[in-house]
């Protein structure tokens, strides 16, 4: 169950709003952060605020790249597999993320710490090769620099949130 | 402070940190605000977006004033303009780089846009990726709020707008206008066909879709007069500056701020710092994933939306993707091809069976398993994607079209040596996404 307090600022947000299933997306980031995923009782409860059925969220949620539907580790890593940054993967910086991590594509590391996901160009093409870090920005990559990367966000939190 | 005087929507662009609203002010910013609520009727405005042959950035290219015009002045209200910065068209960041820069910029041509159709709200649409640009608006709306600039009687005018931030959560054909309405809507966001935008679009009414660097350069229009904005281009039909992305295989990728209509290969080598080294210009994407492969030949050609036309090309969004000798356009067009097959939103069958298709014929060329009868399947099949329910499929099928227009000797190199020539027969690149050897 969502606590007492982030379930009332979601009703307040959603009472404010123009019209409630505007706000679909933002209840869903708002449960998904609560959780660490979008499962599938926060998904009721999101339906349940919204006035809309479970159905119509998981037509959603199912659609975009960045709500969960299983459970994901603490950081997701987002790699730019778009055409910019595959112009730069000769080196092969992203075989070099999943192998350090020991995870392919879609995967989450024993630790549960982190999860590595393919996505569309990310709009970083002049840092390519990049990827995002539960929403921070990095690149250009190099093994030195995911190396140090992951190094500090094993000791670090991260301070930009998109999704979780 | 960036002190070029050319420079228009990057004017007040730093390395270290985004334009205030007083450095904005300083620029002029919100003058033009002060000028349309107090001095210009709402048709006035819409008039000089038209004169000033400012057209869409985020890749139609369709004339904004035309479009502004389309919201009759007796449609009913609420009406809406929403400013569309998702901006997922792979090469494309131009949109992030100009937010990040000056959002006030955004924000006054977002409240511009909202007097000329007289709107009562306004959405900026954003994708997850650029959270930073998400937030950092969302601050800097509130501020423009405090300084009577946005909200209830804005300049004691009389005229009301709010603007608020949507979040998307990452698709590409959310950038595509009436998906874009749907996603706000909190629907699936499948494109709308037939429906008329200026008439019935957000929840049914008058809804106003642009993209942020089209509103950015509205402000400068209305300060300046619709004929200095024509004057900044460089060929005579265009109008304005244009944000150049150029990303791939030059030493400085970047946004260039230039008139719009500069050769390509005085944005290359002047600007992007030239190709990298080992390299030359093999042909460029002129405007992200969905225009044509633009060769060698017309390394000279004015970057403009209608001398692009003049020889079957498109100017897009005028994200530069650059490719060297060394990169292999079997291969490039494959990394487009999972692109658009994974991002299509599967409702119409052209698009979701025909480009998997596309791409497993480009695959097996790329993988040593290619036949000269897969020339005309994939030309057939490109062909096809016309009749798609919207304009994602066909803009897919641009590059593969381009490509067996001018590299039809490399896909056959592919065939004759059962491989990828670039890469050598028994030596694969890696690829991006094969497991880890257990």
């Amino acid at each position: 169950m969502l606590p007492e307090e982030l379930h009332a600022q979601l009703q307040k947000k959603i009472a404010a709003a123009h019209r409630p299933r505007e706000l679909a997306i933002d209840v869903m980031y708002a449960v998904q952060k609560h959780y660490g995923f979008l499962s599938d009782e926060g998904l009721l409860e999101a339906a349940d605020l919204l006035g809309m059925t479970s159905l119509e969220l998981e037509e959603l949620a199912t659609f975009y790249d960045f709500l969960y539907r299983q459970p994901v580790g603490r950081f997701v890593i987002h790699v730019c597999d778009g055409v910019v940054c595959w112009m730069f993967h000769e080196g092969s910086v992203f075989d070099y993320l999943c192998q350090k991590l020991g995870v392919c594509a879609g995967q989450t590391t024993a630790d549960g710490l982190f999860t590595v996901l393919p996505t569309a160009c990310a709009g970083f093409c002049d840092h390519a090769p990049a990827m995002l870090v539960n929403g921070v920005p990095y690149g250009p990559l190099t093994p030195e620099s995911i190396d140090q990367i992951l190094q500090k966000l094993r000791s670090e939190s991260c301070d930009l949130v998109v999704c979780r | 402070m960036n002190s070029n005087p050319e420079l228009v929507l990057l004017r007040n662009q730093r390395e270290d940190r985004p334009a205030t609203l007083e450095e904005y002010r300083a620029s002029g910013g919100y003058e033009a605000l002060a000028l349309a609520v107090r001095e210009k009727a709402p048709r006035q405005i819409c008039e000089m977006v038209k004169d000033s042959a400012l057209r869409g950035r985020g890749g139609a290219a369709f004339p904004a004033g035309l479009k502004w015009l389309g919201v009759k002045e007796d449609a009913p209200h609420p009406r809406y303009v929403v400013c569309n910065t998702d901006e997922m068209e792979p090469g494309t960041f131009k949109d992030r780089i100009l937010v990040d820069a000056d959002p006030h910029q955004a924000i006054e041509g977002c409240i511009l846009a909202g007097y000329a159709i007289q709107a009562q709200r306004g959405i900026i649409f954003i994708r997850p990726s650029y959270e930073q640009g998400a937030q950092l608006l969302e601050r800097e709306l509130e501020v423009a709020r405090q300084a009577g600039f946005l909200g209830q009687n804005i300049l004691g005018s009389g005229f009301s707008f709010d603007l608020t931030v949507h979040r998307s959560a990452g698709r590409y054909i959310c950038g595509e206008a009436t998906a874009q309405v749907n996603a706000i809507m909190g629907n699936r966001p499948h494109p709308m066909k037939g429906v008329h935008m200026a008439a019935q679009g957000l929840w049914g009414l008058p809804t106003l879709v642009n993209n942020v660097e089209t509103l950015a350069c509205v402000p400068h229009i209305v300060r300046n007069g619709p004929e200095w904005f024509r004057r900044l281009a460089r060929t005579p039909t265009g109008g304005g500056t244009k944000l150049y992305a150029v990303s791939g295989k030059v030493n400085r990728p970047g946004v260039y701020e230039l008139p719009i209509g500069t050769p390509l290969r005085e944005i290359i080598e002047e600007h992007a710092g030239g190709m990298l080294s080992g390299g030359e210009f093999k042909a460029c994407l002129p405007g992200g994933a969905s225009t044509r492969y633009l060769p060698r030949q017309f390394y000279d050609l004015e970057m403009d939306y209608d001398t692009l036309k003049a020889v079957g090309h498109r100017l897009g969004t005028g994200a530069i993707i650059v490719y060297d000798n060394h990169t292999c356009f079997v291969g490039a067009t494959l990394n487009l091809q999972e692109f658009f097959a994974r991002e299509s939103c599967g409702y119409c069958t052209p698009c979701r069976e025909g480009l998997p298709y596309i791409r497993d014929l480009l695959w097996r060329l790329e993988n040593g398993e290619g036949k000269e009868e897969y020339l005309p399947m994939l030309r057939q099949m490109a062909g096809h994607m016309a009749k798609s329910y919207c304009a994602f499929a066909p803009g897919a099928a641009e590059p593969v079209i381009s490509l067996l227009t001018y590299f039809a000797d490399e896909v056959r190199e592919h065939i004759s040596q059962k491989g990828c020539p670039f890469k050598g027969v028994d030596k694969p690149r890696p690829h991006l996404w094969y497991p880890p050897e257990e």
